[in-house]
């Protein structure tokens, strides 16, 4: 195999990447056993396939397509909070009540208190905080397991949402955008602005850093890697907002419906936020390194308890905002709000978009992957195509795509392992 | 070579409770040489390092740095003085690359946004006066790289920092041949490069393939530092394991010596 060698910096000779450099180094990563959110996207093909080839005229409908955004907000936002909790290698069970607490605060404000909208927005975000933050210093400064501190705190919210509701009792929340957020659709000239703009945006981020670090002399990735990667993204976005602009309400008579759900620059906006956070701050370098070896991160001068704590904060934070899109999604707030399978969800997308249980490996973009995954799954149960099987049957078929899911993340770590 | 010492310590006296662990220690380390620092399990190197670099606190003594006498109470302070240590277990982070882990904790930064071109870059020189030339790239992560390639790195990462005096606690412990030849050499660089360099290591080959300088530590007592073209391997070892070797090393054991043995014995 011939490489060309280029001095960087200083000049240490580095392998000069290539377009097929950069291929068979993602080669060799996925046969190494470092999969990322490849079993991920792959699923999802497979599951569209199978369950779209068999339903077609419903599963490729652009209205199912848009009801999945809707379907995957609440979940997913819980689960890019979980992924800066992962990341250190804890856990958080009580996101999924703490999300129907938050909810639950916010719709008590609106309609029986009669505060507006963004105080009662704030109020439930501040809510979740506050939680967030009496759960990372139990951890960090007590020093109990996460695993303990957050199964007693699942327990200790849904004991405080039945409170709040009174026994068995479901709040309406009234019209407004709070209640959009999570079933309105965007006019389609906003949806195409947006997306339009947010492949500019990405653009125009990666050829200045291309052009910064060949300014430097420092090694680059090839052009054509980057033009691949602003094309792709160009062609999902682009492709989505047509399939979304399109007409979906049955009767045009009685109202139209069609452009982006509000729900997706929801997702892609905290998507930009928390990957920036992770990526481009020291607050973010510092996560990773605690979560990788906290006796190295200690070492170096970083806060580790602080960090730890600060990640509790986020995540709850987190499933306070999922709460509002469940909440939102549902119109009412009710004793199982963010209960049955919702934090079981959220967990799983995390793990099943690639994150590591074990600490130190996972991405925000993780949640996003795995939150579809988790919706299609979802979409498919809910009828589309188990219509017709009992719910034992169907909670069986979801238990076995799970299962597989895990099972492949399992089987590539022991293989990156072995390669070691 | 430079008369006057970087780092000097005399009379350091360190007990755990009952238990001193380092009586009256002294040693100077020269800019510009390596000094190994030798003695048996249990001697008291990895205390007297401890103490150096400020996670214990010293009960007594002096330490005299670059001419003023300094007092070191967290490892924020050695470092600030230029003081950095290489520990066995290496504390790098599997998950993070080689750039991010040379600057853990003291990330370059413009506004809130790190500066990974200006890391990159100062990264890509430390390693190139090191003479390390080639590496895959220097966003490879830690976890692919090679026991003398992460000791390579852990080393870099301590003298970034324009460090004066670096401390190396066995080094070459867990490496090959080839390796263990590839870091002793970089050892003599960073000597070569003007620092004083701490070697600890419990093998004679490696002291005397790189050292200027050897202390062997006895039982906690500094037994004698010596220039190691004026000593033989045997008579080292000697050092090493009875604390005195011809008129070398402490002075003759007396009978009263081994009431101290007993924890707790009047002194």
């Amino acid at each position: 195999m011939t490489t060309t060698t280029l001095e960087t910096a200083g000049g240490v000779k580095v392998v000069k990447p290539t377009v097929a450099s950069h291929i068979r180094d993602y080669w060799g990563r996925v046969r190494g056993g470092d999969l990322g959110s490849l079993p991920a996207v792959l699923g999802l093909v497979v599951l569209v396939l199978i369950f779209g080839t068999a339903r077609s005229e419903t599963f490729f409908s652009a209205g199912n397509f848009a009801n999945l955004f809707n379907q995957a907000a609440g979940v997913t936002m819980i689960a890019m909070g979980l992924i800066f909790i992962l990341l250190l290698g804890e856990i958080d069970l009580s996101a999924g009540f703490g999300a129907g607490v938050c909810g639950a605060v916010m719709a008590i404000l609106l309609t029986e208190k009669g505060y507006s909208q963004p105080v009662s927005l704030a109020a439930a975000l501040v809510t979740g905080m506050v939680m967030g933050t009496v759960l990372g210093l139990l951890v960090a400064k007590v020093g109990i397991p996460s695993f303990v501190v957050t199964l007693a705190a699942f327990l200790a919210f849904q004991g405080v949402l039945l409170n709040l509701l009174g026994e068995g009792k479901n709040i309406s929340i009234p019209d407004g955008w709070i209640k959009s957020l999570n079933k309105d659709s965007l006019s389609v000239t906003w949806s195409w602005t947006l997306a339009i703009g947010a492949v500019l945006i990405f653009a125009a981020v990666q050829l200045m850093r291309y052009r910064g670090r060949a300014a430097r002399g420092l090694v680059t990735d090839p052009m054509g890697i980057i033009l691949l990667r602003i094309a792709g993204l160009a062609a999902l976005l682009l492709t989505a907002t047509a399939i979304l602009t399109q007409e979906r309400a049955i009767n045009t008579a009685i109202a139209s419906l069609k452009g982006v759900p509000i729900a997706a620059p929801v997702i892609g906006g905290f998507l930009v936020l928390w990957t920036f956070v992770l990526g481009r701050t020291t607050y973010g370098r510092h996560v990773y390194a605690v979560g990788g070896n906290a006796e190295a991160a200690r070492r170096a001068g970083i806060p580790v308890d602080r960090i730890r704590i600060s990640v509790f904060v986020i995540g709850s934070f987190m499933a306070a905002v999922g709460g509002v899109m469940l909440v939102s999604r549902a119109g009412s707030v009710d004793p199982n709000t963010g209960g049955s399978t919702i934090l079981l969800s959220a967990v799983g997308a995390a793990v099943i978009g690639g994150t590591s249980l074990f600490g130190g490996k996972g991405k925000v973009i993780h949640a996003v992957i795995g939150g579809a995954v988790i919706a299609v799954i979802a979409v498919i149960d809910n009828g589309m195509f188990l219509m017709d099987f009992s719910s034992g049957i169907r909670y069986m078929f979801t238990g076995v795509i799970l299962l597989i899911a895990a099972g492949v993340d399992a089987l590539a770590r022991r293989r990156s392992a072995a390669s070691r | 070579m430079a008369a006057t010492p970087l780092l000097e310590l005399s009379g350091i006296n360190k007990s755990f409770g009952p238990v001193q662990v380092l009586h009256d220690v002294e040693l100077s380390v020269y800019p510009g040489e390596v000094t190994a620092l030798v003695g048996d399990n249990g001697a008291g190197k990895s205390t007297l390092v401890k103490c150096i670099s400020g996670i214990y606190p010293i009960d007594s003594g002096t330490v005299t740095f670059d001419g003023k006498q300094v007092s070191v109470h967290s490892p924020r302070d050695a470092s600030e003085l230029g003081i950095e240590v290489v520990y066995q277990d290496l504390a790098l982070c599997d998950n993070l690359d080689i750039v991010q882990n040379m600057f853990l904790g003291r990330e370059k930064k413009r506004g809130i946004v790190l500066d990974e071109p200006t890391m990159e870059q100062l990264a890509g020189e430390t390693l190139a006066s090191l003479s390390v030339k080639t590496v895959k790239s220097l966003r490879q992560l830690v976890a692919s790289l090679s026991g003398g390639q992460r000791q390579t790195v852990a080393i870099a990462k301590a003298v970034l920092w324009n460090s004066k005096v670096v401390i190396l606690d066995e080094p070459t412990a867990a490496l090959g041949v080839a390796q263990t030849a590839q870091v002793l050499e970089l050892v003599r660089r960073l000597a070569d490069n003007g620092l004083g360099v701490v070697l600890i290591s419990h093998n004679m080959n490696d002291v005397f393939a790189v050292s200027d300088r050897i202390a062997a530590l006895y039982l906690g007592r500094m037994a004698a530092q010596v220039k190691a073209s004026d000593v033989t391997h045997a008579q080292v070892v000697e050092l090493i394991t009875g604390g005195r070797s011809g008129n070398l090393g402490l002075p003759p054991e007396k009978p009263t010596d081994f009431v101290e043995i007993t924890p707790g014995a009047a002194q």
